[in-house]
């Protein structure tokens, strides 16, 4: 068995936080992990992606090869786009629909939604609204996990325990937002499954 | 035990601290950074008493490094490659020195320069400097080569080199701890004149050096990082290094590898290994992470050996991170191609974050260059280098840690006035402040901007060695006190900075202005930390 999974987003969106939750859900299973972040110069504002590799057996490369990711996870509409070479073709992409427009030049969204809605298998959902809609605006990266959760192939469980393991020391009131934003998140993409 | 979860660079300060390390010396940058970063967090540095703070710039630190190996202790110092250029005298002179407590010197290349100005590869300077060169496949080999590293270099008595690249510097996996060794203790060395390098004890000291390169080479041939993988089909060879290990098992996950391989993470190259190899097969294919060296090596000048395939011939790229599609490629296996990026995916280069400082300095620059033709501002190295970009357009050089200042003397003796330096705080202090004492020792008239954040900014927030004395350096090198100018960098001052500068551009000396404000990421992060312990 294994998973490998494309974050991405732009720096400062904190898609570390998704792939720290992952990582725990995956460790809760025994499983092996690799996961590549992004440091340095293009954290600032740049396109940011993280490679998380989950498997039973062991894993070599810390890289996904060319078309053999099973989900694309976006944050960003446009930054879920700028990863398709790596997608295989049973893939998933999971996007947030909310736009981060940092550039001059950021593209028309309409033009970004009609490639992301050629893509056979994918969930556009928007994160920023569905997390503001539950009370937790700040929560979005956790919507986007949720809506993710049925594409990666671990008890839906472990998603829960990861979220308070990672978020325990901030709070029981920021664990629960983020519990409540991975479920809305989930909710949302089990209809659409 | 269960394992931890480290990146790279945090598998080799657990390894250091377990090894029995007494100090840590680095300067940020990037991939290196976080390898310092672990240490300083560390609750076991922390019982240890282990020092651990940043230094000046690499030099100091790789000295630092070495004056507590003299002291008989184990010492680790942590440099970007770039980094290393910086620190290559003493680096380059440890090696005739030896060492005497344990040293190893942490490299952290950046191949397809991902951050930083070039992608050279560190390899090639412990084969320059005659030392050995240790290269993880992994989080558990940038683990366990910390330790042995170690071992090698006092058992030989020289610094060992780790050298590893971004991809695992920045990447998470599990590792097994080992027991923490004891530190060692003070103990000078035997010898009171090993470490006098005056010509008569130099020589000495080399041929001690050159004597110990056979039980080098043994030791590679020995040691478990490298390793012979026997095959059926020697019509080639595959010989992979690093993280190449990875790239190359990965593509035959589910099919099974027929070829002989040999594996190299230990360097000088195991010389009975790759004769091995060389002699069963026809052909080699040789898959590293960085410039072909040993590539090279095993080509020769004239190459009326056997045939060596690699990026000399384009099998793989010549410049760039090597990654599991190019290995793919070059052992003849297909590529799984998913779809193209579609048109319309715009580019999203780095940017300077909203509200930096940096972008009020430009602002203001910009608009007191006005009156002058384009092509006056030399800048260096950090987050303000994003000023090259649009809208700012503002810069026209960034070459090494420094050369802002001195590259803007050099053009300001050459004739070009106004000639103008853009440098920050950290950057200054690493290496601008020798060339500011060039500018005053010939008066060149150059205006030196010095972004003050108050931080090492584009690594992630670092301690900068001199904030709050940054005007009393500028004055104690000897730029008159009436032009070292404080300015507070903020939309509200844009005039009267903007003026300011118009007028030390005009001066035919050396002017420096400080314009001061923090770093807005340190800034919220400080705000948030002050409300969650409220």
């Amino acid at each position: 068995m294994k998973i490998d999974i494309i974050l991405s987003g732009v720096g400062g969106q904190g898609i570390v936080s998704i792939a720290a939750t992952i990582g725990m859900a995956a460790i809760g299973e025994n499983l092996n992990l690799k996961q590549s972040e992004v440091h340095g110069m293009s954290q600032r504002g740049g396109a940011v992606q993280s490679n998380l590799r989950l498997s039973d057996r062991e894993i070599m490369s810390d890289l996904v090869p060319s078309g053999e990711a099973d989900l694309i996870l976006s944050v960003e509409p446009m930054e879920s786009l700028r990863y398709l070479p790596l997608l295989s073709e049973k893939g998933w992409l999971v996007t947030n629909t909310t736009p981060f427009v940092n550039i001059p030049n950021y593209p028309d969204i309409e033009e970004i939604m009609k490639e992301i809605r050629a893509i056979p298998n994918h969930v556009a959902i928007d994160a920023d609204k569905v997390a503001k809609d539950i009370g937790s605006p700040r929560s979005s990266n956790m919507v986007m996990l949720g809506a993710a959760s049925p594409f990666i192939n671990l008890p839906f469980e472990r998603f829960e325990e990861g979220i308070r393991r990672i978020f325990n020391r901030k709070g029981e009131e920021i664990v629960d937002a983020n519990l409540k934003a991975l479920h809305a998140g989930r909710e949302f993409a089990q209809n659409r499954k | 035990m269960s394992k931890l979860l480290l990146l790279g660079d945090e598998a080799i300060a657990q390894g250091g601290l377990d090894a029995g390390i007494s100090g840590i010396y680095a300067y940020p940058g990037t991939p290196s950074t976080e390898i310092m970063e672990y240490v300083q967090m560390s609750k076991m540095a922390e019982e240890r008493n282990v020092f651990r703070r940043w230094s000046v710039n690499e030099k100091t630190a790789m000295e630092a490094a070495l004056g507590m190996s003299y002291a008989g202790k184990r010492s680790m110092v942590c440099m970007k490659h770039v980094g290393l250029n910086v620190a290559a005298d003493p680096f380059m002179n440890a090696a005739i020195t030896g060492v005497n407590g344990g040293m190893v010197v942490v490299v952290a290349d950046d191949p397809s320069m991902h951050s930083s100005q070039n992608e050279q590869d560190s390899r090639f300077y412990g084969k320059f400097a005659l030392v050995p060169v240790l290269e993880p496949s992994s989080q558990q080999e940038a683990y366990d080569m910390a330790l042995s590293g170690f071992d090698l270099s006092e058992k030989y008595g020289v610094p060992v080199m780790l050298r590893l690249t971004t991809r695992l510097a920045h990447s998470r996996s599990g590792v097994a701890k080992g027991k923490a060794r004891e530190q060692n203790n003070l103990k000078l060395p035997e010898d009171p004149r090993q470490f006098v390098l005056l010509p008569a004890i130099a020589r000495k000291r080399y041929k001690i050096l050159l004597s110990n390169q056979d039980g080098l080479e043994l030791e590679s041939d020995k040691s478990d990082f490298n390793r012979y993988l026997p095959g059926e089909d020697k019509s080639v060879g595959f010989i992979a290094c690093g993280l190449a290990w990875n790239y190359l098992l990965e593509n035959f996950r589910d099919t099974p590898l027929k070829n002989p391989v040999l594996k190299v993470c230990q360097y000088p190259l195991p010389r009975k290994l790759v004769e091995k190899i060389a002699s069963d097969c026809d052909e080699l294919l040789v898959l590293e992470d960085g410039y072909p060296l040993v590539e090279e090596a095993l080509k020769g000048f004239l190459e009326r050996g056997i045939k060596v395939k690699g990026r000399l011939d384009g099998t793989l790229p010549r410049d760039g991170e090597l990654n599991p599609d190019h290995v793919a490629r070059a052992v003849g296996l297909q590529v799984k191609a998913g779809k193209d990026i579609p048109s319309v995916v715009a580019n999203r280069p780095p940017a300077m974050c909203k509200g930096c400082s940096h972008i009020d300095v430009y602002n203001a620059l910009l608009e007191a260059l006005e009156k002058y033709s384009k092509g006056r501002v030399f800048s260096d190295i950090g987050c303000y280098t994003l000023g090259a970009l649009e809208p700012f357009n503002a810069i026209n050089s960034c070459v090494d840690m420094g050369a802002s200042v001195t590259m803007a003397k050099g053009a300001a003796d050459a004739g070009l006035f106004p000639s103008v330096a853009v440098i920050g705080d950290s950057t200054y202090t690493h290496s601008g402040i020798t060339g500011l004492l060039d500018c005053v020792n010939d008066r060149s008239p150059v205006t030196v901007i010095i972004s003050d954040n108050l931080t090492t900014g584009m690594t992630g927030g670092q301690q900068s060695s001199a904030t709050g004395r940054i005007a009393d350096i500028c004055r104690g090198v000897g730029v008159e006190p009436e032009h070292v100018k404080l300015i507070n960098p903020l939309k509200k001052h844009h005039g009267e900075n903007t003026d300011i500068i118009k007028k030390e551009l005009q001066y035919e000396g050396v002017s420096v202005i400080i314009a001061q404000r923090e770093c807005i990421q340190t800034a919220m992060r400080r705000k948030k930390g002050n409300k969650s312990k409220q």
